[in-house]
């Protein structure tokens, strides 16, 4: 019986010539990322040492990458005061791959590593954060861990005691309706396998309509496969994956994609056709309470945010303006665009999306997590409704329990900020 | 004995463990306080010392899902609390190992708030109505770090043993 990708790659990193699920493994890390939360971790990583007599120092510095993107800039002196520490840190430690607060290579943890050549197919990623799942876009064995796991990787440079996951295949015939993509092919299929159907499982997704999608739509649908329950959700490296890295990223080195065997044994098989998939809206309070948008059309929504990690990409920005150009965000709805890092920023306006968006009316943030996680930047009101691209919407979540939280695609939300009410891309933002 | 002091449906999301916008406190000590934050009533019975440790919040299936956020985990674990829940969220639960939050699947727990349980390695039995549920083992490469009294402890111990075969 043959491997999946997550078998094969597991197995490598273990120094093993086979897995499978349910096997106990400790596999090598070769990239580990954090953002803000390596406060926590650096004040684990000394605790692991205390005690030992010995000096501590992470495992590898090349392999290690910190990118400030929750708060920033600080909107706290506590924040602050944190990434002063994290700063220093990295400085001691001679951790290089530090994307500090700026405004040339700044950005979101999960567009600054692809785009800056981070990842690689074949790779095991781990980071401190749930969306680190977004990197098996690109072939690699991606996954989210806590802040202690990660001193723990600082400290040996493995992960310990993993049980090798079984795989779901997931495949996906059709083509998209215009303005329909992959955020709404990966909504759907969380709202038909539920947000614990890939419990402790790897997503892997095949069929022609995956093989057709840009790296951008398949960052979508691996970064929300943890909304599932999975551990990491992989896009199987391809020729539309090398060609990514090597123009876009930089990437210069050899790279080896890692394919499925074809007698590759999966846990269960799911089939989605997207020809007749209408845009998709997850709603409120679980990201599984998914409906087709004709069942939630004209829901009055007061804030409408475009980006994330999910989807501040510049095909999503492009989108955007192109149906927002020349008309106005609705009275009584405000529009908060988050691109997802400088350089998706710089070209954006180079390309004139961020003129339109401006003269629709949207106010345009700098590179970050902004209101996707409740921080700041975009707090909703007591009983107020969002409309956002962002990837989730737990009670909460954007910063008041009293408050209401829609996802969708950026065609759909940009289409919404028209009318002020959620409205179907398709049908022009005509309300 | 454990008393359940609160019952919970399933996807019981870490924004409403502990909401993003205390994420900048990063310290278990300072965590608990935010324990449950948006829900005043019951993070004030906790932060009044209302409620004992090793008391019970029971919940349904996907406990602890979304951020990979640790505060989740240490805020519950400062309480002294054990969660009961159908299944847990991957990260979660490899939180909750690591920090020495004590979590069980019992995937039929019939219990009610107010109800006194007895808490075995195999099974949970409820005093009131006198019925037995088996918990689900951990998969003996985390009970390791059970065992071991968490992840620090545990690296900590694999940390020298390679400082010693290197030497």
């Amino acid at each position: 019986m043959g491997m999946t990708v997550a078998e094969k790659i597991l197995a490598r990193a273990s120094g093993k010539t086979v897995v499978r699920p349910g096997d106990v493994v400790e596999p090598r890390v070769d990239l580990a990322m954090s953002h803000e939360n390596a406060a926590l971790v650096i004040n684990q990583f000394q605790d692991i040492y205390k005690g030992t007599g010995l000096e501590p120092r992470v495992w590898d510095p090349d392999r290690i990458v910190i990118i400030f993107d929750h708060r920033v800039p600080a909107e706290s002196s506590k924040t602050a005061t944190n990434q002063k520490k994290i700063r220093e840190f990295c400085a001691g430690q001679g951790i290089w791959h530090f994307h500090d607060i700026r405004g040339d290579e700044g950005g979101i943890c999960h567009q600054i590593l692809p785009e800056y050549g981070y990842v690689r197919p074949g790779q095991i990623v781990v980071g401190t954060d749930s969306h680190t799942t977004s990197h098996g876009a690109l072939g690699a064995l991606a996954m989210g861990i806590g802040a202690t796991e990660m001193a723990s990787v600082w400290t040996l440079g493995i992960l310990l005691n993993l049980e090798v996951p079984a795989t779901i295949q997931v495949a996906v015939t059709g083509r998209f309706q215009k303005f329909v993509g992959a955020k709404d092919l990966i909504l759907h299929l969380i709202g038909k396998i539920t947000a614990k159907g890939a419990l402790f499982k790897v997503l892997e997704f095949h069929g022609p309509t995956v093989e057709r999608m840009e790296v951008s739509g398949r960052l979508v649908l691996s970064n929300m496969s943890v909304e599932a329950g999975a551990t990491a959700g992989i896009v199987p490296a391809d020729d539309r994956t090398l060609d990514y890295l090597r123009k876009d990223a930089g990437v210069r080195e050899p790279l080896k994609p890692v394919k499925p065997d074809p007698d590759a044994d999966y846990d269960r098989l799911v089939e989605i056709h997207v020809d007749d998939l209408e845009p998709q809206i997850a709603c409120p309070h679980t990201v599984d309470n998914v409906k087709g948008i004709s069942q939630v059309e004209k829901t009055r929504i007061q804030q409408v945010v475009i980006g994330s990690c999910t989807n501040g990409r510049l095909d999503d920005l492009a989108v955007a303006a192109s149906i927002l150009k020349g008309r106005k965000v609705a009275k009584g709805t405000r529009l908060i665009v988050f691109p997802a890092s400088s350089r998706i920023y710089r070209k954006a306006m180079e390309r004139g999306y961020l003129r339109d968006l401006m003269e629709s009316g949207a106010v345009i943030m700098n590179p970050g997590c902004g209101c996707c996680l409740g921080v700041h930047q975009g707090a909703l009101g007591d009983g107020e409704t969002a409309l956002a691209t962002t990837n989730r919407n737990f009670k909460g979540r954007m910063g008041n329990p009293n408050g209401d939280v829609y996802l969708c695609s950026p065609a759909t939300a940009a289409a919404s900020a028209v009318t002020g009410v959620i409205t179907d891309p398709r049908q022009g933002g005509k309300s | 004995m454990s008393c359940v002091v609160y019952k919970l449906g399933d996807d019981v999301s870490t924004d409403t463990l502990y909401p993003g916008r205390f994420m900048a406190t990063v310290l278990p000590s300072e965590t608990v306080q935010y324990a449950f934050a948006d829900d005043g009533e019951f993070n004030a019975r906790l932060q009044k010392k209302e409620i004992a440790p090793g008391s019970v919040i029971t919940a349904g299936s996907n406990f602890g899902c979304g951020s990979s956020r640790e505060q989740a985990a240490s805020c519950l674990a400062g309480y002294g609390l054990v969660i009961l829940a159908k299944s847990f969220a991957r990260i979660f639960l490899q939180n909750a190992v690591n920090l020495g939050l004590k979590t069980l699947a019992v995937p039929d727990l019939e219990a009610e708030p107010g109800d006194e349980l007895e808490i075995r390695n195999d099974r949970v039995i409820n005093r009131r109505t006198g019925k037995e549920f088996p918990v689900l083992p951990l998969p003996p490469a985390r009970q390791a770090v059970v065992d071991a009294g968490g992840l620090i402890p545990y690296t900590k111990k694999r940390l020298l043993e390679k400082a010693v075969s290197s030497h």
